[in-house]
């Protein structure tokens, strides 16, 4: 099985840990992640607030080097999915809007590849069955609040990604790794994006929010498929419980690094270890880390 | 509370309407005024005027202040309005094409918002990707805001999560390009 694979900046930079842990967790699965050579980037919010042309005409010339070479692509990223998607079907739906495009990037885009997010990708590709059975350390007791956050699932006419209100995907996958994901509100809700960095007195408390509903219904873990919405919730919770008086010390996870987790691997290989919250506290008390043979035979 | 005249901006109303629907296919006629958007919406604690008064404006002509307010500047683009929207209105991309009609008359009431795209996109068309580090001295910069997160920054190097050196593209000439053509075309497509 191979896919092209478009990490985005943030996955090369920030979000190391994201991009280090899925393609180790999709080598390991037996799935071919074919970087996207030369890759740029997507443009993110700001080119969509910016000019339209430009947010559909940055994705476009990634996904047509991918579909010279016949493969459908995965994103970990949400906010680069989102972007990559709003432009396959912009092409799909207009010839007019394909032309613009295609004369824009000097390439041809017919828009007949498709666009996954990774843990779709994933899933549609092993199972949720198979991915089970790889797991050599159950997460057993691991309480994960899965937070989904806007660009993966909304708007769904566009995202085509599980229920937009109640979306279940990486909560099934936490499931299958052992761990017990709780029922909280905040799951779609939005982090804030850039507003921590360009009007900290709006995004920090949006976050503030998300991490209080987290905690409040018991979860030892936020679980997150985005690098921006990972960033907030990890670099900026120390920041926010100075500000606000309070102490929350949830650890945040990406759930390509509990897929590794639970595959086996050591939390240096997930980059775990790159954390602001420090979650090696709660894995060790929670003996989640002990080696795989004797955790397997016990579960 | 301010008395508005309704019958000078009856035609005006219609220019406003016509040219936001041209740009992003949004009718705001749709719109009911239930005031879902504006339940759901995470940043509406923060804005001077709810999802719902900024259709409820251009849907009244009222030009000026659905230009120049900070709620079009302040949507996180979240979509969680569209999402629960009982007539589809797409009040995000409302946001997004009046912030380029707003920019394009100069009104920009969130300097920092625009700053920061204006940087990532400079980053984008000059690397072919973005480079952190680089965008968030330039914004520190320029904002004047000196320190801002420094004391994060040591940890973020030690990391790997930041780099001194921009990760440029080979194939960079391509994306420059892109850039050039959109900015030559003028008329946009929808």
């Amino acid at each position: 099985m191979k896919y092209a694979y478009y990490p985005g900046c943030s996955l090369n930079s920030t979000g190391i840990e994201y991009n280090v842990s899925a393609k180790a967790v999709a080598k390991h699965l037996g799935l071919e992640l074919w970087e996207i050579p030369e890759w740029n980037c997507c443009g993110a919010s700001a080119a969509h607030n910016t000019d339209h042309l430009l947010s559909l005409a940055l994705p476009a010339r990634n996904l047509a080097i991918a579909e010279k070479e016949g493969l459908d692509v995965a994103v970990p990223c949400a906010a680069c999915f989102n972007r990559l998607k709003a432009t396959q079907q912009a092409v799909r739906q207009s010839s007019a809007t394909k032309e613009t495009i295609n004369s824009v990037i000097e390439m041809e885009y017919q828009g007949t590849n498709d666009v996954l997010a990774l843990s779709e990708a994933l899933v549609r590709a092993f199972s949720l069955e198979s991915i089970k059975e790889k797991v050599v350390r159950p997460l057993t007791d691991l309480k994960a609040a899965v937070y989904y956050g806007c660009l993966l699932v909304r708007p769904p006419e566009l995202t085509q990604f599980d229920d937009a209100e109640d979306p279940q995907s990486v909560d099934n996958i936490i499931t299958a790794l052992g761990a017990d994901p709780v029922n909280w509100a905040f799951k779609v809700e939005c982090c804030g994006a850039g507003h921590s960095t360009t009007r900290p007195d709006v995004g920090l408390p949006m976050i503030d929010k998300i991490l209080a509903d987290a905690k409040a219904n018991g979860a030892d873990c936020v679980v997150t498929a985005c690098p921006l919405c990972f960033l907030n919730l990890d670099m900026r919770q120390k920041e926010i419980e100075q500000k606000y008086d309070r102490s929350y010390q949830l650890p945040i996870f990406y759930f390509t690094e509990l897929m590794g987790l639970a595959f086996g691997y050591s939390t240096k290989d997930m980059g775990v270890n790159k954390h602001f919250v420090n979650p090696m506290p709660l894995l060790e008390g929670k003996d989640l880390l002990r080696h795989p043979a004797t955790r397997r035979d016990e579960a | 509370m301010e008395r508005i005249n309704l019958s000078t901006t009856a035609a005006e109303s219609r220019t406003l309407r016509e040219q936001i629907k041209a740009h992003s296919g949004v009718d705001v006629k749709d719109c009911y005024q239930c005031g879902k958007c504006t339940a759901g919406c995470p940043v509406a604690f923060a804005m001077d005027y709810t999802p719902r008064q900024v259709i409820r404006l251009v849907q009244l002509g009222l030009k000026d202040e659905a230009l120049k307010c900070h709620s079009i500047w302040l949507c996180a683009c979240c979509e969680t309005c569209y999402a629960r929207c009982p007539r589809q209105v797409d009040l995000a991309k409302l946001m997004e094409a009046l912030r380029i009609e707003a920019k394009g008359m100069g009104y920009i009431p969130e300097k920092n918002v625009d700053l920061f795209n204006d940087l990532f996109l400079k980053s984008v068309e000059k690397n072919g990707r973005v480079h952190e580090m680089g965008l968030i001295l330039q914004y520190n910069l320029q904002s004047r805001q000196f320190l801002k997160d420094a004391t994060l920054a040591p940890k973020l190097f030690t990391d790997g999560k930041i780099h001194i050196a921009a990760e440029k593209i080979a194939d960079n000439g391509a994306v420059k390009r892109i850039f050039d053509k959109v900015r030559n075309m003028g008329e946009e497509v929808k």
